[in-house]
């Protein structure tokens, strides 16, 4: 395979500048993704942090949901951060009417679980399958996860919470570490993508 | 699951400079309705917004009514914390850091200080670093957004000029952060000590932001944007997202233009999409030309 794969970063609304330059600094080439025919070149896909339920509206809006939850229920590697997380998970717990994901990580999130912004917080957190010390976890109006299926690995938790999960190519957090400059979550996805591809 | 994860320790850190600032950089690429009303909240969210202006009436109707602009009745932007999942923002007024205390204790999700509203100090804007709620400020030129940072704003708009859809004072603000940053960019070390004193902004920011090559905030735009295209041209000139004011719920299909200039602003680099975006839209809002605006009038030129 190519030595640097193609990472896809969903650009519909959110921090997407941080992750593609995390995803440059990990070694991948990054692009930004907004239409369905940009899908297919991608070896992987990162959903940003954003409002997620502005994301999945405009998802709907311009075509993607259907052409996203194929790539990603066909395998491509793909990770999300906050926002990314609920888009990932099979189910949220308190869905907008006619808020819908894309899958791929057997889990149900709660929305705003650790409160609105007044409780966004930083705090260490230590992440199976990341050497070193504990990532600074920047936790934004951020979900957590309320119940995982059996195939669902749980990488990390907060408060009693799982905050960050793997299943097969999918991988999910509560909080942005493109927001830090510790790029080592994103350097473990890249392996992830550089191992499927 | 198989795995037992690793115990996490260690105390969270509330209303830190990255929990405000990252808060920003979530709503990048999009767009920040005003609303007055749970419904227009509704019409928002519903739209695609990233996040609503809790206010008591738009700046068209401050501009048309007269008389002293407040923050909104605390059951007003809570029946609107209500209504939707999507971030909650208000105004206070200019250095009433009172009216900031209490839309804190409201939960709203940012607190815009701004121009808007009438004034409560004609000296000093709030200490903005003693909250844990962060604040977005506005800004007609780079010392005015550097000296916001400094009072502890985690974003900053373009002022333009509220209430008159018309984008030309936007732009105007938009160009001129964007060429005295460009500007400093450019400076040797040697230079930036004065070119702090000039923009009258602490040296550390300047310098940052030379190095940064751009704020060290998010930085968005605002007052005038009236119709997709003028979303576009503001994102096409840099600003990371548009507020957009009267110019939604004065116009004639509010949901229409809200979804429309949604799209615009996600496809802002797209002349096609702005185009389909921009058609039948029905009346836009009737807006006002700037130079026939009296001084005293002119919101931007409030604040210090």
């Amino acid at each position: 395979m190519a030595a640097t794969p193609l990472v896809g970063v969903l650009a519909l609304q959110g921090d997407v500048p941080e992750h593609l330059k995390a995803l440059t600094a990990s070694g991948a080439r990054a692009t930004t993704v907004r239409r369905p025919e940009e899908l297919a070149r991608l070896d992987g896909l990162v959903l940003p942090g954003g409002e997620s339920t502005t994301i999945s509206k405009l998802a709907a809006l311009f075509g993607l949901t259907g052409p996203l939850r194929a790539r990603i229920a066909e395998g491509l590697p793909v990770y999300g951060t906050c926002a990314g997380m609920i888009l990932l998970a099979d189910k949220i717990l308190d869905p907008r009417a006619g808020q819908e994901t894309f899958g791929g990580i057997d889990m149900i999130v709660r929305r705003n679980a650790f409160g609105r912004q007044n409780e966004s917080f930083e705090a260490s957190v230590a992440v199976t399958g990341i050497e070193g010390p504990p990532v600074d976890g920047v936790f934004i109006r951020a979900p957590w996860v309320e119940s995982t299926g059996a195939a669902t690995e749980v990488l990390a938790t907060y408060g009693g919470h799982p905050v960050a999960v793997r299943q097969g190519n999918a991988l999910a957090t509560s909080f942005h570490p493109e927001l830090t400059g510790d790029h080592r979550l994103h350097g473990h996805f890249t392996e992830l993508v550089r191992a499927a591809a | 699951m198989s795995s037992t994860p690793p115990a996490t320790p260690a105390a969270p850190a509330t209303g830190t400079a990255r929990v405000k600032r990252g808060m920003a950089e979530q709503l990048k690429g999009g767009v920040i309705m005003d609303v007055v009303t749970p419904e227009q909240a509704k019409i928002a969210e519903d739209a695609g917004a990233v996040a609503v202006m809790a206010l008591e009436r738009v700046p068209a109707d401050i501009r048309k009514d007269g008389g002293v602009a407040r923050m909104s009745d605390p059951d007003m932007i809570e029946s609107i914390i209500e209504a939707v999942s999507i971030p909650v923002m208000a105004k206070s007024r200019i250095g009433h850091f009172v009216e900031a205390q209490v839309l804190q204790s409201l939960g709203v999700d940012y607190i815009d200080e701004s121009e808007v509203l009438t004034p409560a100090d004609e000296a000093n804007h709030s200490d903005k670093w003693s909250f844990t709620t962060p604040f977005v400020c506005g800004a007609t030129n780079l010392g005015e957004a550097l000296r916001r940072v400094a009072e502890g704003a985690a974003m900053i708009r373009s002022k333009g000029e509220a209430g008159t859809g018309n984008v030309v004072e936007a732009v105007r603000h938009l160009r001129q952060i964007k060429a005295e940053i460009g500007r400093l960019a450019a400076c040797d070390q040697h230079e930036l000590y004065a070119a702090a004193k000039e923009l009258r902004a602490p040296y550390e920011l300047v310098a940052e932001t030379a190095a940064l090559g751009r704020l060290p905030v998010v930085l968005f735009s605002a007052g005038g944007v009236a119709t997709p295209a003028d979303a576009a041209l503001m994102r096409q000139l840099g600003a990371e997202g548009v507020f957009v004011g009267s110019g939604i719920f004065k116009s004639g299909d509010p949901a229409r233009r809200a979804a429309a200039i949604v799209r615009a602003t996600t496809f802002f680099d797209d002349p096609k999409a702005v185009a389909d975006a921009s058609r039948n839209l029905g009346e836009a809002m009737v807006g006002i030309n700037c130079d026939t605006l009296p001084e005293t009038e002119r919101y931007a030129n409030r604040g210090w």
